[in-house]
């Protein structure tokens, strides 16, 4: 790949560093208990909580397992299981 | 409006856990939305989100040097003035980019009045190079350049006041925030963008790494401060002070006690005359702002 | 149609003539004539440009810089304790790969503070990835600003350029000088066309930073853009010969140098007493000539070299000291480099530091001491206060 001029780069390849290779413990959601507030999403530090339709999905190729999104939760619906790798 | 769904700060960037300054990232561009042109400076952020070519940054982006972001925008803004382009011009800063290194540029900055955004990302030391004292740094914090001990109780000196600093320059909009509260601040982002003029933004944003917590705690912390008048929460608008979030006020200690920087405050036993010194730092701040909610409201 | 005009108002006509769309800088002697005469420009509606009245050279060039980052040309000037201040960002903007043109007027660094000129200043900066151009006189340190504009912001070269010219000697005299008009300008020097630019249609990020993965190529392909930037603005003095009548198109210029015996090299306005020195020493029967450096950066080796074939003796006129070197001057080990492998014996001459004047008979007394091998020195000093 030729370097791109000024030490400059287009948006996208941020993406190529999967951070969930970081990850000790992993958030597990309670959707019996989750009342999809959204808060999950707006404060999670990588981008990596989504909602599709009713569920609350997390993007494990980037969740560094910080547990921000489970202390936070204010239906205590998420809770942080340690991993198998 | 603020269009909450919209993500222009992207997964893979070097972050710690829990980052507070990452949170920022994400919140403030959700403020700005995408007609907006980002100059950071050199620090933790500009690091974790930029090693060449991984950027996650999907909106324009540009850092030069550690300490020149306020007049880099101000070149920016006055390009875009000549040819009567949108986008909105914002600094995204460390506290040592801002406090400390960066102060001639931003005075000259915002003395000049350029239409820009300057918002300091407030961990209150420089975390980029190890944790070093700033002028951000809170009374008796132990940075690896303020360490307690015999003769040493910590950072020696009290933060300095640069929302008052800058409010002084003229700024349009002054405010702070915490990433503690995620709605203020991409409402305050959205207000300072959307104010013609220089606007300054300082957000309080709790590190892990450089105060000792767990990154799972990083909003609780963030929260904690304001709860007991450490940090607190207003706006300034042309000149003149608008509103500071009020709260009923708890006691400094559990603050302290929830972050190592603070430690030796309480080990092996409570040091009560600098804990009541950082009481009356919140005191003063209640006063000054009037954060306290009275019993009858 | 020449005019009768001071240098730096002369160096402001180039500058607005290139149209800037931004103009920052900060007051410093002996630049401040021509920020103020641009000043004069902007207020008079003579120039469409953002003029940015900054606290310090470090917002000035950085404003340059982010104005360039958001495509724009970029004007800015300074001297001496100023192009210190702002070093940083000197070398930053070459990184970034910026055209910003710059324009120098010489003048020596403290301590002790000293406003007079010599050519300490850029010469220090020699490494920052900056073209360096130095002009001889009014005519020539005008013309210069147009074809580094033009090099600047050729694709293959987007790197920033320093136009030198000596303070006071140049900046402050009165010289008749040819100052093109903006049609003719405008159909030489195009408008600016940024390869990278930040636009929020196109976002991208510049100037992120470099792993050792990727520090050194970068490093590496900026010294070559260095290197093409010399075919650029040989290109660019070729082509303004042609539209104006004065050919730019040599990093160097030989005055009787056919024959000579002793050879001279000098940057800037010297270069003038030089050659009335050389006419002397030649209707003596010395056998003397001067090869003027325009271009400094890319250093011109190669043209040096067929320059100075057949010399035995090169004295090399430092108006700069490099504390602490073995020749004393900078400019002398690329000289002698640069004659490599022949027997040609290089000498530097630091001379007229901090204003001092250089007479024509100092450059014969210098010449004197080549032909002797005796050189590597301070010429000139006042032994008596020593």
């Amino acid at each position: 790949m030729a370097l791109r001029i000024g030490c400059a780069a287009a948006p996208g390849r941020a993406r190529d560093n999967k951070t969930g290779s970081w990850r000790v413990y992993m958030p597990v959601v309670d959707m019996e208990k989750c009342i999809l507030c959204g808060n999950c999403i707006l404060i999670c530090p990588e981008t990596a909580v989504s909602q599709k339709d009713d569920e609350i999905l997390f993007d494990l190729d980037f969740c560094k397992g910080c547990g921000v999104c489970a202390r936070e939760c204010p239906g205590e619906a998420i809770t942080m299981i340690q991993e198998e790798k | 409006m603020v269009d909450k769904s919209l993500e222009l700060f992207d997964c893979g960037h070097r972050a710690c856990g829990g980052c507070g300054p990452a949170m920022l990232a994400r919140l403030m561009l959700k403020g700005t939305g995408d007609d907006v042109i980002v100059v950071a400076s050199t620090g933790c952020m500009e690091v974790f989100s930029t090693p060449y070519p991984e950027t996650a940054w999907k909106v324009p982006w540009i850092h030069s040097l550690f300490e020149n972001a306020a007049a880099v925008a101000s070149g920016v803004e006055a390009s875009l003035k000549h040819n009567n382009r949108t986008e909105k011009v914002v600094c995204i800063c460390g506290d040592g980019a801002t406090f400390d290194i960066g102060m001639l540029c931003i005075s000259g900055a915002f003395e000049r009045g350029h239409d820009i955004t300057y918002i300091c990302y407030d961990n209150e030391a420089y975390m980029n190079t190890g944790i070093q004292r700033s002028g951000a740094t809170p009374y008796d914090a132990s940075t690896t350049t303020s360490p307690p001990g015999k003769m040493s109780m910590g950072n020696s000196l009290p933060k300095k006041d640069l929302p008052q600093i800058l409010n002084a320059h003229g700024a349009s909009y002054v405010a702070t925030a915490s990433v503690a509260y995620p709605m203020d601040v991409m409402k305050k982002v959205e207000k300072a963008v959307n104010t013609p003029g220089a606007c300054y933004l300082q957000v309080h944003t709790p590190c892990s790494t450089g105060w000792g917590f767990d990154g799972a705690k990083t909003i609780e912390i963030g929260k904690q401060a304001i709860e007991c008048g450490l940090w607190v929460n207003y706006e300034m608008e042309n000149g003149e002070f608008v509103k500071a979030k009020k709260v009923r006020r708890v006691p400094v200690d559990g603050y302290l006690k929830a972050q190592k920087r603070f430690r030796h405050l309480f080990r092996p036993k409570p040091v009560t005359e600098e804990i009541a010194k950082i009481q009356a730092i919140a005191d003063a701040n209640a006063a000054k702002y009037g954060i306290d909610i009275e019993l009858n409201e | 149609m020449l005019q009768i005009m001071e240098g730096s108002h002369a160096v402001a006509e180039a500058a607005k003539l290139c149209r800037p769309e931004v103009v920052s800088a900060y007051p410093i002697t002996p630049q401040t004539h021509i920020v103020e005469r641009l000043a004069d420009f902007v207020a008079d509606g003579e120039l469409d440009a953002e003029y940015i009245c900054v606290e310090s050279e470090l917002s000035a060039l950085s404003v340059c810089l982010g104005s360039s980052a958001a495509g724009s040309r970029v004007y800015s000037a300074t001297s001496s304790q100023g192009l210190m201040l702002m070093a940083e960002v000197v070398f930053n903007v070459a990184g970034m790969r910026q055209p910003i043109i710059m324009s120098i007027a010489n003048r020596a660094l403290g301590a002790p503070l000293s406003i007079w000129n010599d050519q300490q200043d850029s010469i220090s900066l020699r490494d920052a990835g900056w073209f360096q151009l130095y002009g001889e006189d009014v005519q020539e340190m005008t013309d210069q600003h147009f074809i580094a504009y033009k090099a600047a912001e050729q694709h293959d070269v987007l790197l920033p350029g320093f136009v030198c010219f000596d303070g006071f000697i140049l900046s402050h005299t009165y010289e008749p000088v040819d100052i093109p008009t903006q049609e003719e300008i405008d159909a030489f020097l195009p408008p600016y066309v940024p390869y990278n630019k930040l636009d929020a249609k196109a976002p991208i990020s510049m100037g992120m930073y470099a792993t050792p993965d990727y520090y050194m190529e970068f490093r590496y392909e900026t010294d070559q853009a260095l290197q093409r930037a010399g075919d650029a603005i040989s290109a660019a003095g070729k082509e303004f010969g042609e539209m104006f009548g004065r050919d730019y198109s040599g990093h160097t210029e030989s005055y009787r140098m056919d024959d000579a015996d002793v050879a001279f090299v000098a940057l800037g306005s010297i270069c003038g007493t030089v050659k009335d020195a050389i006419d002397e020493m030649r209707a003596d029967g010395i056998k003397a000539g001067l090869v003027k450096i325009r271009t400094f950066r890319p250093f011109p080796s190669k043209e040096l070299a067929k320059a100075l074939a057949g010399v035995s003796k090169v004295a090399v006129l430092e108006k700069n000291i490099s504390l602490g070197s073995t020749m004393k001057g900078a400019v002398g080990p690329e000289v002698k480099d640069a004659v490599t492998g022949t027997a040609i014996d290089v000498y530097s001459y630091v001379i007229g530091l901090g204003g001092r004047d250089i007479r024509k008979k100092d450059i014969r007394g210098i010449a004197n001491l080549a032909e002797k091998g005796v050189g590597n020195m301070f010429y000139g000093l006042r032994t008596e206060v020593l």
